[in-house]
């Protein structure tokens, strides 16, 4: 008999909550739709004119992006609290943090990456140039990949508060802002035709320092969560 | 909410926690597993204090808390590969033997939120069985288990007991283990 090692008990958990999302696909939709529907509507409020979008696309997209990817966070671990199954994942007897890793990489699988695939789709009907659909991409991966980690941090501390979806957003959403910003400005540039990657640069270093911080406090709000 | 509680475990013993409703047996049972931190004393397992290297302790624990620690959407037999592949390598046949054993067999490929309670709490001790621990800490085992099943989990924990394992058991009723006796602590 053999102690699973950490790689397979990552491996297990990822797959495990991949197939549990696709079998509450709505969980999987909804941000999705949340995007299409605000990038759709802005044209209908503002103005139909390509011109006048194309100026604004960058930033309506991530900010549409942003609040879409957040409305998924607080089922990261709600379900797992609420079921019991949190528990026996501190009592694995494998490292918390890297258990925590293998969940925000499911999440942003499951709810960022839809997000990634369709947005050239919706960029276009906002009369983004087709060369800056490369950086648009790019930005929107790493810009979810930071608020999957930033929000699972989120998403831990706030397990078993009532009403912990509004404090949720209030955590994450501040620091995400420096995300926000980078990000809408390396589309902006793409869209002018100007070359994105410093601020696409600065967004990888965030990404990088979210995704190694973060497990560390999720495995440490996880373990104050069972008190 | 627990002052002056001292308890000793051997290998092969098993201790019923007995007391009344809200007298602190569950929360005494999440300080045993290290799920809680006590503000005073501690845990110490093979003399070494729990907290010193957690991972190895809880490796060797397996916990049966309030809920099942059951996924709705999962099968009885995803439940039980996602759960126990956690802690070690467990093949299909082994989850077949273990679902049998409790009696899910005619229910392995129904997701668990199908399923009864009392088949539901059959199916988490199916996951106590296959955890290969030497400590078992069972909150209310027997909640919602027909005489059938009761029959079915005294003899189950004999045989953990009979393999050099320990339990501890918080529980209404005096636990029937065939072939041991129970030691009881009160809570009062």
């Amino acid at each position: 008999m053999m102690q699973t090692s950490i790689t397979q008990a990552m491996a297990l958990i990822y797959r495990g909550d991949l197939i549990l999302a696709f079998r509450r696909w709505e969980q999987i939709a909804q941000p999705v739709v949340f995007l299409a529907m605000v990038t759709t509507l802005v044209p209908l409020a503002l103005s139909p004119e390509l011109g006048e979008l194309r100026e604004i696309a960058g930033g309506v997209l991530w900010i549409a992006a942003l609040l879409a990817a957040l409305l998924g966070l607080e089922f990261l671990y709600r379900s797992d609290h609420a079921d019991g199954t949190l528990e026996q994942m501190l009592l694995s007897g494998q490292p918390l943090a890297l258990i925590a890793l293998a969940k925000t990489a499911a999440h942003w699988t499951a709810s960022g990456l839809p997000l990634v695939l369709v947005s050239p789709l919706l960029a276009v009907g906002l009369g983004v140039p087709a060369d800056a659909l490369v950086v648009l991409m790019t930005s929107l991966a790493l810009g979810t990949g930071i608020l999957s980690s930033l929000g699972a941090v989120g998403a831990a501390l706030t397990l078993g508060l009532r009403r912990g979806s509004v404090l949720l957003s209030l955590l994450v959403l501040p620091l995400a802002m420096p995300a926000l910003i980078f990000g809408a400005r390396a589309v902006d540039m793409a869209i002018h035709g100007e070359v994105a990657r410093g601020p696409l640069l600065l967004l990888g270093a965030m990404f990088v320092l979210s995704l190694t911080l973060s497990p560390m406090a999720v495995a440490a709000a996880l373990r104050i969560s069972q008190e | 909410m627990l002052r002056g509680v001292s308890l000793e475990l051997a290998a092969g013993q098993v201790v019923h926690i007995a007391g009344s409703n809200g007298v602190g047996k569950t929360t005494l049972l999440r300080v045993l597993a290290g799920l809680l931190t006590a503000e005073q004393g501690g845990v110490s397992w093979q003399g070494r204090p729990v907290t010193a290297s957690f991972e190895v302790y809880a490796a060797t624990l397996a916990y049966l808390g309030h809920s099942d620690a059951l996924k709705a959407d999962f099968t009885a037999r995803e439940n039980l590969r996602h759960e126990v592949g956690l802690r070690r390598d467990v093949t299909p046949a082994e989850i077949d033997d273990a679902l049998a054993r409790v009696g899910l067999a005619g229910c392995r490929d129904l997701p668990a939120r199908v399923l009864s309670a009392g088949q539901r709490r059959r199916l988490a001790m199916a996951r106590v069985m296959l955890s290969a621990a030497s400590l078992w800490i069972l909150d209310e085992p027997f909640t919602n288990l027909d005489h059938v099943g009761v029959v079915l989990l005294s003899g189950v924990i004999a045989e953990q007991l009979d393999a050099g394992g320990a339990v501890i058991i918080a529980a209404h009723q005096p636990p029937a283990i065939p072939r041991h006796t129970v030691r009881c602590v009160e809570l009062v």
